[in-house]
């Protein structure tokens, strides 16, 4: 066990509890904003193990994964705070 | 022990993927702990640019091979390119919901701002939807 599967695997306990702790955040909120932030958390989280796992076993097969997950990972949470901003707007008419 | 450059690159490659993962566990610690959604957003950016960065840098220095190094530059400059627009957008919203706490605010630059204008974005002299907002003449939008 090389030097560098010491470390990856480290490095997937330490990613695994920053995901633990974004899940916790999206269950636990408590605004749709809070969740937003911790999915985009989340998806970093994800990328990073690929990265992660793509250093430990030597291939190249995930980095397109990652390349369009920082492409369209903002997509979500932009669509998001747009449908918040916009909503505070609107008038009550059915209340 | 370490004595061939690909010793050195997979010793370089451990302690930058270690680096690059605990800035991910202290995004989740922070998401956990801090207390307002502003502070949250502090701490859940730190993976996205310095996070990816290290993480990819120590790809690139397990790989050993040129070619991939402009895909991982261009993952990693797409991440700061989207990263900053969504967080923008968050934090606006936020504001403009009310989703932070004004006691812990040292300065709100932004809060003139937003009491001066009304939700359309035109000022609020001008906010009356029955009349036809007209420009005034004494404002030079900043210009002399």
């Amino acid at each position: 066990m090389s030097l560098l599967d010491i470390a990856g695997y480290l490095s997937l306990a330490l990613l695994a509890g920053g995901g633990i702790a974004a899940i916790y955040r999206i269950v636990a909120g408590p605004s749709i904003l809070d969740r937003a932030i911790a999915t985009d958390v989340l998806l970093i989280v994800i990328s990073s193990a690929l990265c992660v796992e793509m250093a430990l076993n030597h291939h190249t097969d995930n980095i397109v994964f990652v390349v369009v997950a920082s492409v369209i990972g903002f997509v979500g949470s932009v669509t998001l705070s747009r449908f918040v901003a916009e909503r505070k707007k609107e008038p009550v008419e059915h209340a | 022990m370490l004595e061939s450059w690909p010793e050195i690159a997979d010793g370089i490659a451990a302690v930058l993927l270690i680096l690059g993962a605990s800035l991910s566990t202290v995004a989740g610690i922070g998401l956990l702990r801090f207390p307002d959604q502003l502070s949250r957003m502090h701490a859940g950016t730190k993976p996205q640019v310095l996070g990816l960065l290290l993480v990819l840098v120590a790809l690139a220095f397990a790989w050993r091979a040129w070619v991939w190094v402009p895909v991982l530059i261009l993952a990693w400059v797409l991440q700061m390119l989207t990263a900053p627009v969504s967080a923008h957008l968050v934090g606006r919203a936020g504001y403009r919901t009310k989703h932070l706490k004004r006691e812990m605010l040292f300065t709100d630059e932004l809060a003139d701002v937003v009491a001066s204008h009304d939700d359309q974005g035109r000022p609020a002299a001008t906010a009356d939807r029955r009349t036809v907002p007209q420009p005034d003449p004494t404002d030079h939008h900043g210009r002399d």
